[in-house]
């Protein structure tokens, strides 16, 4: 009974498969053909429908650095708003105030909030779950009394007025046009990142933590450092995205960070699936249209519309609608290996019997 | 005389992991029948299967009625009473309020019963105010048994009630529960890794390995059998 | 000295209401593990309903009285329809969920009784006794608090459904395995905390008048006191929630009013958290391996 070299070449054991192809260019292709939509559609659409997609993006690089400290490092924030409103603010004073290019207010953005992050991921180890929430809580609240407090610097109650930016001549591309392209180039950055530091050792550590940290620690993982990690890098993507709020809407006040804003933020979070990338998107587009969509629905009570909508959300897809899409996708996937499978093995005990 | 416990072709599931294989087991009317097997055999899986706090196929008949697809609190006001595998104790409660949750659906009787369980098991009454965390091991199992019994069942459902325990507790905690099974009259079902003493006080038993039955009879039977005395009893 | 005493039993009125909605809020944590987000805008919407009977020509107490009825049957109804679903799912859904019907009860309160501010009788008169330490409403708000905490310690220590909810909320799969029907036991309990709820919304509407956000600042003190309690506390929940309303009371008299001193009495709470992560009275969890 010799095993032919036609049927080991036909055995299902080797390269994960949707179909004929290894998933590896599936997930490769999708990506592609998700990237090409984006770049075309800012062609397709008015002014105003790109500025929004603009703004559902910059939200999902702000809900991606949340998902990264609750959903794999599963440390819970009500004020990522805080760190979204540092980011803007810094970027908008270093503007404002110094005359710093736009584009070059990124970096000093992301670090300013990354070094937040850290200070206050420090204390924050020593508390959990609802102890957590408040201490999170207590700083969304604090954020915008802070910001009319500080008013030399951050203009109080009014704001700083910005100047919003000049496309570079040449490539055709009109304001909004530009500054979604910026958005869509940053996004892509942060997803890149993110699934490089989460599908690497450092997302490990992160998930162990979150799972046993008892376990990790028994293992060697040094849980403080990771954590306050967890934390500062969450609240760099966040803060970037802040600045990128501000270059992109032209202005910042205290009263567009309130406690509504991060819990916007944990909602999108949990919509769009805590523990994905992917979801950070969905969640983008849920903070920016569902509000929107609501007032249309009803405008004597809104908000009643929109809780609705987070409450069937959450009864369909309570793991989010990444999360949920997730595991099917994989039983598919299953169910046709082990289909293969079954033939495979028929092939091979008819091709062995003879 | 009938079987007060019958089990057909039973399989039951952790998630989706399939652990008892579609086993049949019985368990005569006022006897004590004992489930032996290794870690890992299924023996707490098919309790639970019994008491509904797993999935569960096939047939589960307790004196004329069908358990399988019965919620676990409507199995025990049928009369089935499981002392769970690491006791269960509540134990942020008092001694007392431990017994009086045992006898949650038989209230009528509890203030009695309840003297009948301090007189079965002298040291819970006097410790009847202390909290359940604070009884060591022992007392604890005996707490166990104590609340299982508020609830007059017609079967006793134990699981390793000797687990963690010192030898001398075992054997005070075994003579209790002969003594309860002749006075009561409870049907017993006794989940056990220490086979010798399993196999002196139950009259059948049955042993089961990887999910499935791969001996019954009556207790002296397997006791006597050689290759059981070589694998379960060590001799 | 006399208007310290005078801040602090002003306070501890303040307190009272809070100290009712923490107990709310550590009775739902301890049976279902979640936080009722949702339990500010329950108590507002359910004053309302009060405020309704009171205006159709109720007597206060009967109204009252109605009012809690309706508010328990509310709680629990909310907890079988709409908290189940998300009961084994994870924690972040049930939280969501709660948000959700914070908001759902504040749109429609607004849509039904509009967003202009209300006066709300008190049973009390408002009259200055022991030489103006206290008014008579302050001690009538902290009498009705006392008594409703009686009643409910009564009911948990001797009665033998308040012993099936301790269990449940404890060992839900023990309390199974003794016959106690655990979903029940959980419904009760939201409709309790939504009574309690009621109490407070009735007790503390003269005071901030009626409005549909009312209750905002409430819910962050309670939730506050709740923790600096330990959040599995009901002891804890009482005494943090008193200990915060006397704080605010005199952060916002000696310290720096209005607007600051939500953030400053919170930063307080905070300090003491940092010293004790598990609140005043709240047990550490002990996670075994």
């Amino acid at each position: 009974m010799e095993k032919s070299s036609a049927a080991i070449a036909r055995s299902p054991v080797a390269v994960e498969r949707y179909g004929a192809m290894p998933a590896g260019v599936w997930r490769w292709g999708s990506a592609m053909l998700a990237i090409a939509v984006a770049i075309v559609l800012p062609f397709t659409l008015s002014n105003y429908h790109v500025f929004e997609l603009t703004l559902v993006m910059i939200y999902a690089i702000a809900v991606l650095g949340l998902n990264i400290l609750t959903g794999y490092n599963g440390q819970i924030s009500l004020g990522h708003g805080g760190f979204f409103a540092a980011g803007a603010y810094t970027a908008a004073i270093l503007m404002h105030r110094y005359g710093v290019p736009y584009w070059a207010t990124l970096p000093p953005a992301g670090l300013i909030c990354f070094v937040l992050g850290v200070l206050f991921g420090l204390p924050a180890l020593r508390f959990e779950g609802p102890y957590l929430a408040l201490v999170t809580l207590a700083m969304a609240l604090a954020t915008p009394q802070l910001l009319k407090y500080f008013d030399t610097w951050t203009g109080g109650q009014q704001g700083i007025n910005l100047v919003k930016p000049v496309p570079p001549a040449g490539l055709g591309l009109n304001q909004d046009r530009w500054l979604y392209v910026i958005a869509l180039l940053a996004l892509l950055i942060a997803i890149r990142t993110a699934a490089n530091m989460l599908n690497g050792r450092t997302g490990r550590a992160w998930i162990a933590i979150r799972d046993h940290p008892i376990a990790a620690a028994a293992m060697g993982i040094d849980t403080a450092r990771y954590k306050t990690l967890a934390f500062g890098t969450s609240t760099l993507f966040t803060g970037v995205a802040g600045a990128l709020s501000a270059i992109a809407v032209g202005y910042v006040s205290p009263e567009s960070y309130s406690l509504f804003l991060s819990v916007s933020f944990l909602v999108g979070s949990a919509v769009g699936g805590i523990a994905t990338i992917g979801g950070a998107i969905v969640g983008g587009f849920f903070i920016q249209f569902v509000p929107n969509l609501a007032n249309d629905i009803s405008d004597a009570a809104p908000w009643a519309i929109y809780g609705l909508a987070m409450l069937l959300c959450m009864y369909t897809m309570p793991h989010g609608v990444v999360g949920s899409i997730k595991p099917w996708l994989a039983r598919l996937v299953l169910r046709a290996a082990a289909q293969r499978a079954t033939i495979g093995r028929n092939d091979q005990s008819d091709g062995g019997t003879s | 005389m009938a079987p007060i416990l019958q089990l057909q072709a039973l399989k039951a599931f952790y998630g989706q992991s399939e652990i008892v294989h579609g086993i049949d087991l019985a368990v005569e009317e006022g006897g004590m029948t004992v489930l032996l097997g290794a870690n890992g055999a299924g023996k707490t899986t098919t309790l639970r299967a019994i008491c509904g706090m797993v999935r569960s196929e096939g047939e589960i008949q307790f004196a004329g009625k069908r358990l399988d697809r019965r919620a676990t609190e409507d199995i025990a006001a049928l009369g089935v009473a499981h002392v769970p595998e690491g006791r269960g104790t509540f134990v942020g409660l008092t001694v007392e309020e431990n017994l009086r949750l045992g006898g949650y659906t038989r209230p009528r009787h509890a203030p009695a019963n309840i003297e009948r369980m301090y007189g079965y098991f002298p040291i819970l009454a006097e410790r009847r105010r202390q909290q359940g965390g604070a009884l060591s091991g022992g007392e604890q199992q005996m707490l166990a048994i104590a609340r299982a019994l508020m609830m007059q069942p017609r079967l006793l459902v134990l699981d390793e009630p000797s687990f963690g325990l010192a030898p001398r507790i075992v054997d005070d905690i075994f003579k209790i529960v002969a003594r309860i099974q002749r006075e009561e009259r409870v049907s017993v079902l006794l989940v056990e890794q220490n086979a010798n003493l399993a196999l002196e006080l139950a009259d059948h038993a049955y042993l089961l390995e990887t999910g499935y039955v791969v001996a019954s009879g009556s207790a002296k039977a397997l006791a006597d059998d050689p290759q059981i005395r070589r694998a379960y009893l060590g001799y | 000295m006399h208007e310290l005493l005078q801040q602090v039993f002003s306070g501890l009125a303040a307190g009272s209401i809070y100290a009712s909605v923490a107990l709310a809020l550590v009775m739902i944590y301890r049976s279902t593990d979640l936080v009722n987000f949702a339990q500010g805008e329950m108590a507002m919407f359910s004053t309302y309903i009060a405020w309704t009977l009171v205006n159709a020509g109720l007597p206060f107490w009967g109204a009252f009285a109605i009012t809690l009825i309706v508010s328990f049957a509310a709680g629990m109804l909310i907890e079988r329809v709409l908290i189940r679903p998300v009961e084994n799912a994870p924690v972040l859904a049930a939280v969501v969920v709660t948000i959700g019907l914070l908001l759902i009860f504040n749109s429609v309160a607004g849509w039904i009784y509009t967003y202009t501010v209300q006066d709300f009788p008190s049973p009390f008169p408002d009259r200055p006794l022991f030489h103006a330490l206290i008014t008579t409403r302050d001690l009538g708000v902290i009498a009705v608090t006392l008594i409703m905490l009686l009643l409910l310690f009564l009911f948990f220590r001797f009665t033998s459904t308040g012993l099936a909810m301790r269990a449940a909320a404890q060992n839900p799969v023990s309390a199974r395995l003794c016959g106690i029907r655990v979903g029940r036991m959980l419904a009760i309990g939201w409709g309790l905390a939504a009574a309690i709820g009621a109490t407070a919304g009735i007790m503390v509407a003269p005071v901030l008048f009626l409005d549909p956000n009312m209750m905002g600042g409430v819910l962050l003190y309670a939730f506050a006191g709740a923790l600096l309690g330990g959040i599995t506390s009901p002891v804890g929940a009482v005494v943090g929630g008193l200990i915060v309303g006397v704080t605010e009371n005199l952060v916002g008299t000696y310290l720096i009013a209005s607007q600051l001193k939500l953030t400053v009495a919170l930063a307080l709470i905070i300090l003491v958290l940092v010293f004790r992560p598990n609140g005043l009275f709240g047990t550490a969890i002990v996670r075994r391996v």
